[in-house]
């Protein structure tokens, strides 16, 4: 397999497939909590939404009426640890009555970029997160 | 009274709210709640579904959940009402019986 090529050798390069929406069952937050403990480890990190995924990066989320906590900050936070690659399919958005104006708006600053504030979010055609998934060394899907 | 219709997985997921609508009958009241709520939010692939069955039954949101998810009320497909707790216990109440779609 080819390695990422400003990698070294035990670099490599994982993406986290999110399909399912927050607060109904775990899945949303454990993805999330994997994602950060993976972000200590050096590795190349980048994040997927597709299907009811999509949910979770929905700007406005309240859950002051559920008495559950509201996670959906922490995506906000990714950027500081070096993830910020956030694929949204947007097939899955437009089946959903979504548009990005409808997500959080989740930032990074590119440290090659004079600390320039860029969007972590990149919509992709389903065919484009299929190739990008084929580069990955390391897929988690949940 | 007629019954109520509970449905708690998305529709963009599981089949339950599809199998729900084939099977209820007409005057029945259909309660989405916690990933359930978000099939009840305008411009969906299946919002036109929901607007036909909202011709001859009731379908209520609850809105904790709702809100949760990042809508509000004024995300809702034209017709269907959001619920509080105290709605849902009063919808429990006023039906003759419930079946829990999960």
């Amino acid at each position: 397999m080819e390695q990422w090529e400003e990698g070294d050798s035990t670099t490599k390069k994982f993406m986290f497939v999110n399909r399912k929406a927050p607060y109904g069952t775990v899945y949303a937050l454990e993805s999330l909590e994997v994602v950060l403990i993976s972000a200590a480890f050096d590795q190349v990190v980048s994040l997927a939404f597709v299907d009811d995924g999509v949910y979770q990066v929905k700007k406005d989320q309240n859950t002051d009426g559920i008495g559950m906590k509201n996670f959906s900050a922490t995506y906000k936070a990714l950027g500081d640890y070096d993830i910020n690659k956030l694929y949204v399919e947007k097939e899955s958005l437009a089946e959903r009555g979504l548009t990005q104006a409808d997500l959080m708006e989740l930032t990074y600053e590119d440290e090659d970029d004079d600390w320039a504030e860029k969007s972590s979010i990149i919509l992709v055609s389903r065919d484009e997160l299929a190739a990008l998934m084929d580069e990955q060394h390391v897929v988690i899907s949940s | 009274m007629a019954m109520l219709h509970i449905v708690n997985k998305s529709p963009f997921e599981k089949s339950s709210l599809d199998s729900c609508f084939k099977t209820s009958l007409a005057g029945s009241a259909i309660l989405l709640i916690e990933d359930g709520v978000v099939g009840a939010t305008k411009n969906t692939s299946i919002a036109d579904k929901l607007s036909s069955e909202l011709g001859s039954k009731n379908i209520y949101v609850l809105g904790p959940d709702l809100n949760a998810r990042g809508f509000t009320d004024a995300d809702l497909i034209d017709g269907i009402k959001s619920v509080d707790y105290a709605g849902f216990v009063d919808l429990v109440t006023e039906h003759d019986n419930l079946q829990s779609w999960t």
